[in-house]
């Protein structure tokens, strides 16, 4: 015991924030590089390979450009326009990149470490800054709303047509998406039995079976609501720049874009991380990195590549689809999320929670193996059967046919197809 | 037209099929094709170190040169009708008592002001000598204005450059002078 011992657990709290928030941001420019080349790549370009260490001819390959991108951004006019709000034109970009940066403070970001013996040090030092949260999944739902609340405000303060209709938009598409969001998580909620993050983590590596085998409607839900919530194409209409210029950062300029930016990107990363911690397993992999919560150095480190290479590459899934996929138009969004996603995710919830139910009477009955084996067929053969019932009866497409006459008493006929009264 | 409009066939869309509906096989292939795209070979030409493929050097319009003959002198006999042909007024010609048997005047001065040219190539149609001629030189940078004019020895410099990359025009196409 010493003087610093009370102290300890707000010290190693001080560090994880620290190596978390320059590791995002660090992660957020280099994400920028990782988009530039994806979108080169793409288009049969080799996108950004020139800047690398300055006032040297060395390139590494264009891994220099993340400094001069930030550094040109930074040295921009920070320019206000008078027409805007200016408290809430602040403050918009504030809110939101403050309210990326809390989500991670429930998301853990590896497993745990070994035990290291310091006295007032609780053991083992998990891999997540507030530890002792319980309802690690509402703080990170809540925390996501609030970013919204960035973006509507930045809309709102620009007074600005672009702007707004980008923020009005945004409010819309993200209520809607909120609920399937909602849906397909509380299915992974029922089966782990915990709302914290690393609990959820630690009941897939148990199993051995990750979320998006045993839950496959309710992975397939959340990862086109993520893709929503994140503004990523094909349903980045917040700010889609054919119609809507920068949407609800059009008026912004210098700095306060950067902040914008950055949470953008955030988002993609925070919902990269919910993807893999809730339905790919987090830091498991068979046969790789053990399942237990005790490790050893070099396990702890190995669990912690494994989840940091998962999200990798669920953020490279998001880049390759923006270049595969176009925008969807905003019916076909509010189309699919209420008419396909909402059934869908309740579909899914329906099935989890029946299997959940009834789990001990089929396990007596059954055995331990046939249960387990109902119990992973069930929720697929709900995906077959609602994936086709979706494509059969709710399209989210909408009738295109254009209307082929002058006059408008026909085409109103046509519209409705059926007889209206001359007037 | 009105839509109404005999003339107008209307084209019926088709139906989606199930597959279509069900949207995996788009998936699958929207995803294929930007996969296969990511990894194939790229067509970016890494500019100042790579030079890029210009098609037929022989009918490029790029940068002017002025050519000389057989025994090294410049061609030109100052006809003018480069300059009078140049819908950019961008040729001027100083024309003098020729030194030479062969021919009456010579150019005393003969500069081109790159920057006022479109390379439209009138020039070197004009010239009855093929004495002027467009290289398939493509980058032509300066950094002032003055440097941007090319004077007579310059454009005989160009000539001298490119002279082995890219023959006179008339000697590959047969031509006697």
């Amino acid at each position: 015991m010493n003087a610093l011992t009370p102290f300890l657990p707000t010290i190693a709290a001080l560090v994880k924030i620290g190596l978390l928030v320059g590791g995002l941001m660090t992660a957020a420019a280099y994400l920028v590089l990782v988009e530039r080349w994806m979108a080169a790549w793409v288009q049969d370009r080799k996108g950004p390979n020139r800047v690398g260490i300055p006032l040297t001819k060395i390139r590494l390959f264009g891994l220099g450009q993340p400094m001069a991108d930030g550094l040109k951004i930074i040295m921009k006019e920070d320019f206000t326009p008078r027409h805007v709000d200016k408290v809430l034109y602040t403050v918009a970009p504030l809110v939101i990149l403050a309210a990326s940066l809390a989500i991670f403070a429930a998301i853990p970001f590896g497993s745990v470490l070994p035990p290291l013996g310091i006295p007032g040090l609780p053991d083992p030092v998990p891999f997540l800054v507030a530890p002792g949260l319980d309802v690690g999944v509402l703080w990170v739902f809540a925390l996501s709303s609030i970013a919204v609340y960035g973006v509507l405000l930045g809309g709102w303060a620009s007074n600005n047509k672009y702007g707004f209709l980008g923020g009005l938009r945004s409010s819309a598409q993200l209520v809607a998406y909120e609920i399937p969001l909602g849906l397909g998580l509380l299915g992974v909620v029922l089966a782990a039995g915990s709302l914290k993050l690393d609990a959820i983590m630690n009941a897939q590596a148990e199993s051995g079976i990750w979320y998006a085998f045993a839950q496959p409607l309710g992975f397939l839900v959340f990862l086109v609501a993520s893709f929503a919530e994140a503004a990523r194409l094909p349903f980045d209409l917040p700010e889609a720049e054919q119609e809507l210029v920068g949407g609800y950062h059009t008026e912004y300029s210098g700095i306060k874009l950067l902040l914008f930016l950055v949470a953008e990107f955030l988002h993609m990363v925070t919902a990269a991380f919910l993807i893999v911690i809730m339905f790919l397993g987090g830091w498991h992999l068979w046969g790789v990195t053990g399942s237990s919560q005790e490790v050893t150095w070099l396990g702890a480190f190995i669990r912690f590549g494994v989840l940091s290479a998962k999200i990798f590459g669920v953020i490279l899934f998001f880049m390759l689809v923006r270049w595969s996929w176009p925008r969807f138009r905003f019916d076909q969004l509010m189309n699919l999320a209420w008419k396909v996603m909402l059934p869908l995710g309740i579909a899914n919830l329906v099935t989890v929670a029946t299997i959940e139910e009834f789990r001990p009477q089929l396990v007596a009955a059954l055995g331990a193996g046939p249960a387990a084996a109902i119990a992973l067929a069930a929720p697929w053969a709900v995906f077959f059967l609602g994936w086709i019932a979706a494509g059969m009866l709710t399209p989210s497409g909408t009738d295109n046919t254009p209307i082929r006459t002058h006059n408008m008493l026909d085409a109103e006929r046509s519209l409705r197809g059926q007889d209206l009264v001359e007037v | 037209m009105k839509p109404t409009d005999a003339a107008v066939t209307w084209i019926e869309e088709k139906p989606l099929g199930l597959a279509e509906r069900l949207y995996l096989p788009l998936f699958v292939q929207g995803l294929t094709t930007t996969a296969r795209h990511l990894v194939s070979p790229k067509v970016t030409v890494s500019y100042p170190e790579q030079r890029p493929k210009v098609g037929n050097p022989l009918i490029y319009r790029g940068v002017h040169r002025l050519n000389r003959d057989t025994e090294g002198r410049v061609k030109c006999v100052a006809c003018f009708l480069c300059a009078t042909a140049c819908p950019a007024h961008c040729i001027d010609i100083v024309a003098t008592d020729s030194p030479w048997p062969d021919r009456e005047k010579y150019p005393e001065s003969f500069a081109i002001d790159e920057l006022r040219c479109i390379f439209c190539g009138m020039c070197e149609e004009a010239c009855p000598v093929d004495a002027i001629e467009l290289t398939s030189l493509l980058d032509l940078t300066g950094k002032s204005r003055e440097e941007m004019i090319f004077d007579k020895e310059k454009l005989l410099s160009v000539y001298d450059m490119t002279k082995d990359s890219e023959p006179m025009k008339s000697a590959s196409l047969g031509g006697t002078l």
